[in-house]
């Protein structure tokens, strides 16, 4: 009984964890920024077609090279394809086809009680450097600014780690908040917080900012005058399989769009 | 074998069946403690990939936390820092007030207090500790802003407050099932010499259970350690050690949490994040084997042991 006992627990065990094979099946791979929406829309996509489908992270620039070697049918990113990758490509001669499925804009956010309603690239990032530590020195009244800022995974904190800081680094003292809707309730309740969210996470409990003079919208996103913005896109093959051609056209459907706006971003 | 309806043949002996009941408690005690083995070796796996990358010690007494950045930063002194601290402060609150809540309820509580009190302590530790975070988040922290007007309420001194919350059933409980178990002649001893109640508590009866109080004290300050969802919503999440009270700081599980969901597969991130894990595991294995030794060590023995 006992040396059969531990086989059986050990079979019981393997067993459980051997993932599953699956066959024709669309992977799905690159931009963390653009998960989220994957995530959903594959769900939904799922329940719809049944197509089996796998979404995994890594980054816009594992995703387009995944592409490149053929080991994903989609790639997802929130950069547009760099002059290199582009030269890779007509190498292995690959077309890579380009679907903007979304818009992403980060406002930064503070409490209603503060009057401050605009502040400057620059000095968004001083703050956010430490080195401008006083809301007085920005124009509002004497207080500590406290600092809050998502964990540096984020798709969020990527495009403001690029666009605001120019990749410079958040000093360490600055809070961290691990979701959207934790940043909102910290800054809410904090009448010297300021933050960033993305824009579909917004609402009436804090007071967004403009940037450089420019309100942060869906319009304002789209033309480009608003800078702290950018496009979300996929890529596929020029001659992508069925499977995942269907995919691309789901999320690009205006129930995909739907899906876009429940993840927080603006319909492309 | 025959294995026939129950009780139509009795070809299965009282010694088969005892074999069987036997080998089948056997198989599933295996399993569990199989699967725990094999979580801990899928940490180790998951988690020493990054020291290719950075060095142990650069790893654990490095200053900064950058994983993402280029070339990225993977230095947790910052969170092992903050574990201490937010288990220090909060033992400093849980470990007094568990402990006279336990010889109260022993020694001084009528026996229908007691049987009102102690059922009320243990129910506070069946709060989810989300419950707790987010009471801490939304109504302890705008307090906290308030009252000593410091910048922020999400710090050590918040979080630690929040953890004693969750440390004092597990103190109180263990506790005073010691001091309870402490043998009635002990009392009547210290009594009929003539020595006053809290002569006989603070003499004799905390002496006698101090084994079990020690036990219950360390399992206390392991729950503060690897408290997870409390500290992420509460302890402000600043990696940079904590130079006051109010400081925000950012434990090890907060860290990991924070950033797992996003951490790409087997990346340097991932694989540093499985590492603070193992020196999470590390500290916790700490306390639990220091509270097994000390519950074994010093057995409360009955009258034998003082």
């Amino acid at each position: 009984m006992r040396p059969w006992s531990y086989i059986l627990s050990a079979l019981l065990v393997v067993s459980l964890a051997a993932p599953a094979m699956a066959a024709n099946s669309v992977t799905v791979k690159g931009s963390t920024t653009v998960l989220p929406i994957m995530q959903r829309a594959v769900e939904a996509f799922i329940a719809e077609t049944g197509t089996t489908v796998s979404v995994s992270g890594g980054g816009s620039s594992n995703g387009i090279k995944a592409l490149l070697d053929k080991s994903t049918d989609v790639a997802m990113a929130s950069r547009t394809m760099k002059g290199k990758e582009i030269k890779l490509a007509e190498s292995k001669s690959i077309k890579p086809v380009e679907y903007i499925i979304a818009l992403d804009a980060v406002i930064p956010i503070v409490n209603p009680a503060n009057k401050i309603t605009n502040l400057t690239s620059d000095q968004l990032k001083a703050i956010y450097e430490g080195k401008v530590t006083n809301w007085k020195e920005v124009g509002g009244d004497d207080g500590k600014i406290i600092v809050i800022s998502r964990d540096t995974s984020s798709g969020t904190y990527e495009t403001w780690h690029k666009i605001i800081m120019k990749k410079a680094r958040v000093f360490p003292g600055a809070l961290l908040q691990a979701s959207s809707g934790a940043v909102l309730q910290a800054v809410a309740k904090n009448k010297n917080a300021i933050a960033y969210d993305g824009i579909g996470y917004i609402n009436n409990t804090v007071k967004p900012l403009s940037v450089d003079g420019v309100t942060g919208s869906a319009t304002t996103a789209k033309d480009k005058t608003y800078p702290v913005a950018r496009t979300l896109q996929i890529y596929t093959t020029a001659s992508p399989s069925p499977a995942a051609k269907q995919l691309v056209d789901f999320i690009l459907s205006p129930k995909g769009q739907d899906i876009v706006e429940q993840a927080g971003f603006i319909r492309r | 074998m025959h294995l026939h309806f129950w009780g139509h043949t009795m070809r299965i002996s009282r010694q088969q069946k005892e074999i069987a009941i036997h080998g089948s408690f056997f198989a599933i005690a295996s399993t569990s403690i199989l699967v725990l083995t094999l979580i801990m070796v899928f940490l180790i796996v998951e988690g020493l990939p990054i020291f290719n990358q950075v060095s142990f010690p650069d790893f654990v007494f490095g200053q900064y936390w950058y994983p993402t950045d280029d070339p990225a930063d993977f230095g947790i002194l910052p969170m092992i820092s903050g574990s201490l601290a937010v288990t220090a402060v909060s033992s400093c609150i849980a470990i007094p007030l568990g402990l006279m809540t336990a010889i109260y309820l022993a020694e001084i509580a009528s026996p229908r207090m007691r049987s009102f009190v102690k059922p009320l302590v243990e129910m506070l530790q069946a709060l989810p500790s989300v419950v707790i975070g987010f009471f801490g988040m939304v109504v302890v922290a705008p307090l906290l802003q308030d009252w000593f007007g410091i910048a922020t309420g999400l710090n050590l001194f918040n979080a630690s407050v929040m953890l004693a919350f969750m440390a004092v059933p597990t103190i109180t409980s263990i506790a005073e099932d010691a001091i309870f178990s402490v043998p009635e002649e002990l009392r009547a001893a210290s009594l009929a010499l003539g020595a006053t109640k809290w002569q006989t508590i603070a003499n004799v009866v905390i002496p006698a259970s101090l084994p079990g109080i020690s036990t219950a004290v360390i399992l206390g300050m392991a729950r503060s350690i690897g408290e997870t969802m409390v500290v992420l919503m509460v302890a402000g999440g600043a990696a940079m050690a904590p130079g006051s009270l109010f400081d925000p700081v950012r434990p090890m599980p907060a860290s990991i949490a924070a950033e797992m969901a996003e951490a790409p597969y087997q990346s340097d991130h991932y694989y540093a994040l499985f590492a603070t894990g193992m020196v999470l595991f590390l500290f916790t294995l700490m306390f639990n084997v220091l509270a097994a030794y000390i519950a074994e060590k010093k057995k409360q023995t009955g009258t034998a042991s003082l």
